[in-house]
């Protein structure tokens, strides 16, 4: 009788423990050092603050029949604002799935865009010049190959941006995810492979998506490195983010950021959580909010106080008014709009079809 | 002027336009090192550098979705499927993503890709690979569907596709690789897509047909002269854009049309074709419009895809029944 074969690749029998920075008092924990300065914790916290509010707004709007249907951010600020204030606008791509509105934001890319596309107005999908970061992607992982791409393009044109993929964990179990991780390997391409974890895709929980101990796991079997982090901790996703940015600039190829959070509100404005979510684990989470710890933690440094908070809700109020002020400018689209853009230049096909459904001669 | 074959005419135009415009890049499985399973990109890797040759992972998918990328990154992505039958890995890819990207972002963000695959039956395959999945594609709004069936044409088209400022799938009739030969000239030209080439001028009854089957119809065109009957034959080189126009001229020309395909007959774009016919030259029409296509049955195994194929016997006794209508 021969003995038996073992292995040499075994899976994780537990979870690792998720890097931490800021505890949920907004102390920084142990020896950690804030790895921004108060003036960026500012920003991003205004960040954070203006996508809570906005998709507070946009839900009682749904609500009232006056936008479509949405996936709000709550509970998810600081893994989306962490990660997008390590980078640089000028060169980097911002890559969405739907809920990073803060990161859109950050790249420069205007408030009332995301409105008329909440609304379903066509030019909601318009991406003006010059802003790097690609449309929100409805079919899931599907923009991952595209952030591939971008980081490969910037790399053969000797640029030095980086691309940023976020995508849920319902997501990392689509083809796109492996074959993107796999691709951008072997090309050592700029790329960063952005992973919130909410817990949920819609109704079905993490584990099962994956037997992997940690999503994060799978990035070795690529050959490049994963990182588990605190998704609501902003210091810790700005840190694994700032590091993987580096390695990426530096020619080291791609990162895996796994950000453990949680899903505060539905899925989405026509999704009932009440029906799978557990009470007792969504409370637990909301003892962790992302943006309450950040406020704790300027609170100690004399950077924030309940006439600066009252200040800010006022001022965002106000920038998501004329934010929608502007979107309700942008004049109606009509059947017309059916048949631009489809190409450069219409076919025949399309002009004849258009003059028909709009009786022209 | 030289006289190439098909595979030839292929390589010489990615060559001439990797030359013309150094944006251009190429990838897929194989197509660097091996110069391709058929060799189509034989020596541009050698010629080019692998910065601008790749051999990429066996992942269809994700060559699809990073030309995206690649394109919205400023560069010129011409991507190879090996063979159209396992394109559907990146169809998604291809029909929702890289077609619509234009329509999406209003006209910002924009996908001047090539998607170049060969496709088609009589080569002895292994299964699956042989497929005609025209049709499928046809649909993918915002894509240019681009059939070849000469070395003169794939060489015009090839490069309009190169230079279009929107995505093409240049599929490639694979038995017409070796077997198809013709005079290309050496300059640089473009052929205009949506524009019909007219085989034949006749005047008894229309053929339309287009890439892998214009050898058969050319077969069954010597029989049908033999036979005193005289067609007016047409290749429609590009069925996204459609030629209109010329093809509602040439079948009014005669009244009568036999439209002829290797794809199946469901929703295949003789569909499309008759449909088209039945709008715009309806009161032209002397007879039933005629469609000679696979059954709807899956594409069969080597040992009897003779039988599967569009057969120039079966172009005669379709024409030869549309006449005595
Ligand atoms: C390819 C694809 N399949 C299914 C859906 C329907 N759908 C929309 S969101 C969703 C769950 C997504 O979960 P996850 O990736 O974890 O992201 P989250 O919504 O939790 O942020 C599903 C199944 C889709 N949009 N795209």
């Amino acid at each position: 009788m021969s003995d038996a074969l073992s292995p040499q690749f075994k899976p994780a029998a537990k979870s690792v423990a998720p890097h931490k920075l800021l505890g949920p008092k907004g102390k920084l924990l142990g020896t950690a050092k804030a790895p921004m300065t108060d003036a960026q914790a500012l920003e991003a916290l205004r960040l954070m603050m203006l996508g809570r509010a906005f998709d507070t707004k946009c839900f009682s709007l749904q609500r009232q029949g006056k936008i479509g249907t949405f996936a709000p951010l709550h509970g998810q600020e600081a893994s989306i604002v962490g990660s997008a204030m390590a980078l640089n606008p000028e060169s980097d791509w911002v890559v969405p799935q739907y809920r990073e509105t803060p990161a859109l934001l950050r790249q420069g890319y205007p408030l009332e865009q995301i409105i008329l596309y909440r609304q379903g107005h066509p030019h909601g999908g318009f991406v003006p010049d010059g802003i790097k970061v690609l449309q929100f992607q409805i079919s899931l992982a599907a923009q991952i190959p595209h952030a591939v791409g971008l980081a490969w393009g910037m790399q053969l044109q000797q640029q030095d941006g980086v691309s940023v993929a976020y995508f849920g964990d319902g997501s990392s179990s689509e083809g796109d995810f492996h074959e993107s991780c796999n691709l951008a390997g072997v090309l050592k391409a700029p790329v960063i492979f952005l992973l919130q974890n909410n817990q949920w895709a819609i109704s079905t929980p993490r584990e099962i998506q994956s037997a992997a101990s940690d999503l994060a796991a799978r990035a070795p079997g690529y050959g490049f490195p994963g990182i588990s982090v605190d998704g609501n901790d902003l210091f810790a996703v700005y840190q694994a983010t700032a590091e993987a940015v580096t390695r990426a600039r530096a020619g080291k190829g791609p990162t895996l950021i796994e950000c453990h959070t949680y899903r505060m509100w539905a899925h989405t404005t026509a999704d009932d959580p009440s029906r799978y979510v557990d009470e007792k684990e969504e409370k637990r989470w909301g003892t962790r909010d992302p943006i309450d710890r950040v406020q704790r933690y300027l609170a100690d440094s004399g950077n924030w106080s309940d006439d600066k908070a009252k200040a800010w809700e006022a001022e965002i109020a106000d920038e998501i008014q004329s934010a929608f002020d502007n979107a309700a400018k942008v004049p109606p689209a009509g059947p017309e709009a059916l048949y631009e853009h489809v190409f450069e230049t219409p076919t025949s096909t399309l002009n004849r079809q258009r003059a028909a459904h709009l009786q022209e001669q | 002027m030289t006289t190439l074959t098909m595979v030839e005419a292929i390589r010489e135009t990615l060559r001439a336009e990797m030359l013309r415009d150094e944006r251009v890049i190429l990838m897929g499985e194989d197509v660097g090192h091996l110069g391709g399973v058929f060799r189509a990109t034989d020596g541009l890797r050698q010629q080019f550098g692998a910065q601008r040759v790749f051999d990429t992972p066996l992942a269809e998918s994700v060559i699809a979705g990073s030309a995206v990328g690649l394109a919205i990154s400023g560069l010129i992505p011409v991507f190879e499927m090996q063979f159209l039958g396992f394109s559907q890995n990146a169809f998604h890819q291809i029909c929702q993503q890289i077609a619509r990207t234009r329509f999406r972002t209003r006209g910002s963000h924009t996908c001047p890709i090539t998607i170049r695959a060969p496709f088609g039956g009589n080569v002895r395959t292994p299964e699956l690979h042989s497929d005609s999945m025209e049709p499928q594609y046809a649909q993918g709004t915002g894509l240019k569907v681009v059939m070849p069936s000469t070395a003169y044409d794939a060489k015009g088209l090839l490069a309009s596709a190169i230079r279009d400022p929107d995505p093409v799938l240049f599929l490639e009739p694979l038995r017409g690789y070796r077997l198809v030969s013709d005079d290309v000239p050496d300059d640089d030209y473009t052929i205009e897509f949506g524009k019909l080439r007219v085989m034949r001028e006749g005047d008894d009854i229309t053929i339309v047909t287009w890439s892998a089957s214009v050898p058969v119809v050319e077969q069954a065109v010597e029989q049908l002269v033999a036979e005193g009957i005289n067609p007016h034959v047409v290749d429609l080189r590009t069925i996204v854009p459609l030629d209109e126009a010329g093809l509602v001229a040439a079948v009014e020309k005669t009244g009568r049309c036999v439209v002829v395909h290797e794809s199946p007959a469901a929703a295949g774009f003789g569909a499309e074709v008759i449909t088209l016919l039945q709008e715009q030259a309806f009161y032209s029409l002397q007879a039933p419009l005629k469609r000679v296509t696979a059954p709807d049955a899956p594409y069969p195994p080597p040992g009897i895809e003779g039988h599967y194929i569009p057969s120039s016997e079966l172009v005669v006794r379709a024409v030869r029944e549309t006449l005595i209508d």
